[in-house]
């Protein structure tokens, strides 16, 4: 007989999960009647809250904060132990003591998305009409709707004018738009590893994992929640399928090459034989005992309709038409999820529209997810960039 | 005289001028303060940051990433570009002047380059290593090999400048695409302009390089 182990269920219980989801260990911006976010899609959803973390302090002009946007899968945690996994922050590589972003010297913001599933208001929330887990009746949300609910939150914090806004991936098309609806409230913008739309090839992958989801039978149509369960076969190989588009051939093989997992020899079975195997399976199974998997499915959808030229008229130039935001793009030659060219496209643009743009593409093998990694070219480029749009807004630090 | 007497610039000393390249020196005097400037192969932001001290908004293309990352570590809007390929993206009377600095000799198309800066800029400055110098030619002449200088020194095989060209060869060029030189100063081996009243074959025998200001011509 042919041996199979399918991907084990997650070691954290999906309670862990859903508590932060309505109870979040941040802090919550709560939203009331009196101020709806008004969707793209027509709804107006309220009421709705948004959690989220805070690194250093606002100083006394209020010109020092910076808003840091998360990818996909991320959350607001971004350089504090995440609650639910007990892991590192995400982005400790550039948010920290001494790294570019140093709560030293800027008051930092993360939040969760609009529509995601740690403590910001999303399909896992529970919807105040019916006493219920909202799922798929929860409206379909768009990039422009993670960035408004954002700009209420800047504005419930008493901040006007934004130092920096940074992302990468689904956080630089955050980045972007940010600048295209809110040009006079970002004075500076880095977008990394992003585009200012999704490619054919990256909504076919989104639908690939989508698909995915809604196969595995515990997805019960999005109740899932109320029968108790979660669809974690489903969404784990939603995420071993995008985990690929996230790294690049030469990164996989030399992390991995053909090694095998604990054994000399094939076990002619459908075990995880391979390193590679056992990697992605890890993958999918620690990542469902932190990710929602409705959630999944409407950030995926968000990013499949990011088009800001199309809002424009079609011609992206017009997006940035006079703005004075200084801008730095940084793409990475082994991305090829969100390649250079999406990049050089976003770069060609803003200088049609004059604004005042540095463009790198750094070196690298890792591929997309280069921008979470240790990658010093990248952070060095990163913390200059920084350094030299707060000279120019003439803020002081200790690192000056 | 040096090239800073002949060419003072408004608030900078004598002692600044020292630590810019003479032929920058001479470009950033032809620049109108307030102007929007693309430096095309900006290298590490040498001239960019003399512009920006006399307070011309500055952008910069530059091939190599290196040069992109020190540029943008002193505060410059540079994106890593090629100039035979991306100046096509720019728009019409983008910027007042657009700069092509010792760069035209390693382009792969000089020709419609010095189109593109005209079409994107309402002038262009374009200095190059004038291949008609006289130690130039002795060292082909008499040396019989390739020519190397203290300013070019890659030999043959390695060296990046695929199109070199001399003073008198470039303005040949500008007259058969229709371009107009506003100002044209040739700079001798110790950077210092020479004088306007000799005639062009002395400047292209003695001139170590040639730095143009051009604009469009009125049409043939």
């Amino acid at each position: 007989m042919v041996g199979v182990k399918s991907i084990p269920s997650p070691a954290i219980s999906s309670d862990d999960r859903s508590h932060e989801v309505d109870h979040p260990s941040s802090q919550v911006a709560r939203f009331g009647a009196d101020q709806p976010l008004r969707l793209d899609c027509g709804v107006d959803l309220t009421p709705f809250q948004i959690a989220y973390q805070t690194y250093g302090e606002l100083n006394a002009d209020r010109s020092n904060a910076v808003l840091i946007c998360h990818a996909l899968t991320g959350d607001q945690h971004v350089a504090n132990v995440h609650p639910v996994t007990g892991k590192p922050g995400w982005w400790e590589t550039l948010v920290g003591p001494g790294r570019p972003l140093d709560p030293g010297r800027y008051f930092i913001i993360c939040s969760n998305v609009i529509g995601g599933c740690m403590g910001s208001t999303g399909p896992a929330s529970l919807n105040p009409a019916t006493g219920k887990v909202w799922g798929l009746d929860f409206p379909v949300i768009t990039i422009p709707d993670m960035v408004r609910a954002q700009a209420m939150l800047v504005d419930r914090l008493g901040i006007d004018t934004l130092f920096a806004v940074v992302g990468g991936s689904m956080g630089g098309m955050q980045v972007l738009q940010w600048t295209a609806a809110y040009p006079g409230r970002v004075y500076s913008a880095l977008a990394i590893a992003c585009a200012t739309r999704h490619s054919a090839q990256n909504i076919a992958f989104h639908e690939l994992g989508r698909q995915a989801v809604m196969a595995d039978p515990d997805w019960h149509n999005g109740r899932y929640a109320d029968q108790g369960i979660h669809p974690h076969r489903g969404l784990a190989v939603a995420r071993m399928a995008a985990h690929i588009t996230y790294l690049s051939d030469a990164a996989l093989h030399r992390k991995f090459g053909r090694r095998m997992q604990d054994r000399e020899l094939p076990t002619f079975s459908f075990d995880a034989d391979f390193q590679v195997e056992s990697y992605l399976r890890y993958q999918g199974s620690s990542f469902v005992e932190r990710f929602d998997a409705n959630s999944y499915l409407y950030l995926t959808r968000a990013m499949d309709y990011f088009d800001i030229a199309a809002d424009h008229g079609g011609v992206l130039a017009k997006a940035f038409a006079g703005i004075q935001t200084r801008f730095c793009v940084v793409s990475f030659t082994s991305d090829w999820l969100f390649p250079t060219s999406e990049s050089r496209a976003l770069v060609h643009a803003l200088n049609a529209s004059s604004a005042r743009v540095s463009f790198a593409e750094i070196e690298t093998d890792r591929g997309h997810d280069a921008f979470l990694l240790d990658v010093p070219e990248f952070l060095d480029i990163s913390r200059a960039f920084l350094q030299s749009a707060g000279k120019a807004r003439g803020l002081t630090g200790k690192n000056d | 005289m040096s090239v800073q007497e002949a060419l003072p610039l408004g608030g900078l000393s004598a002692e600044q001028s020292g630590h810019f390249r003479a032929d920058h020196l001479l470009v950033a005097g032809m620049v109108k303060a307030g102007s929007k400037v693309l430096d095309v192969g900006c290298g590490e932001g040498d001239l960019l940051q003399l512009l920006e001290t006399r307070g011309i908004d500055g952008r910069g293309i530059e091939l190599s990433r290196e040069g992109v990352n020190r540029c943008v570590a002193k505060g410059l809007a540079v994106v890593q570009g090629d100039a035979d390929t991306d100046l096509v993206n720019y728009p019409d009377d983008a910027f007042d002047y657009v700069i092509l600095s010792q760069t035209l000799q390693a382009t792969r198309q000089p020709k419609v380059v010095l189109e593109n800066l005209l079409r994107i800029g309402r002038r262009a400055i374009v200095s190059f290593p004038n291949f008609g110098f006289w130690k130039m030619r002795l060292q082909l002449l008499i040396g019989g090999h390739m020519p190397r200088t203290e300013n070019l020194p890659a030999t043959w095989y390695d060296t990046a400048n695929i199109h070199f060209c001399t003073i008198k060869d470039f303005v040949e060029l500008c007259d058969a695409i229709d371009v107009k030189m506003e100002r044209a100063v040739a700079l001798d081996l110790y950077g210092r302009p020479i004088p306007l009243n000799l005639p062009w074959w002395v400047w292209n025998m003695f001139g170590e390089q040639g730095v143009f200001l051009l604009t469009r011509g009125g049409g043939k």
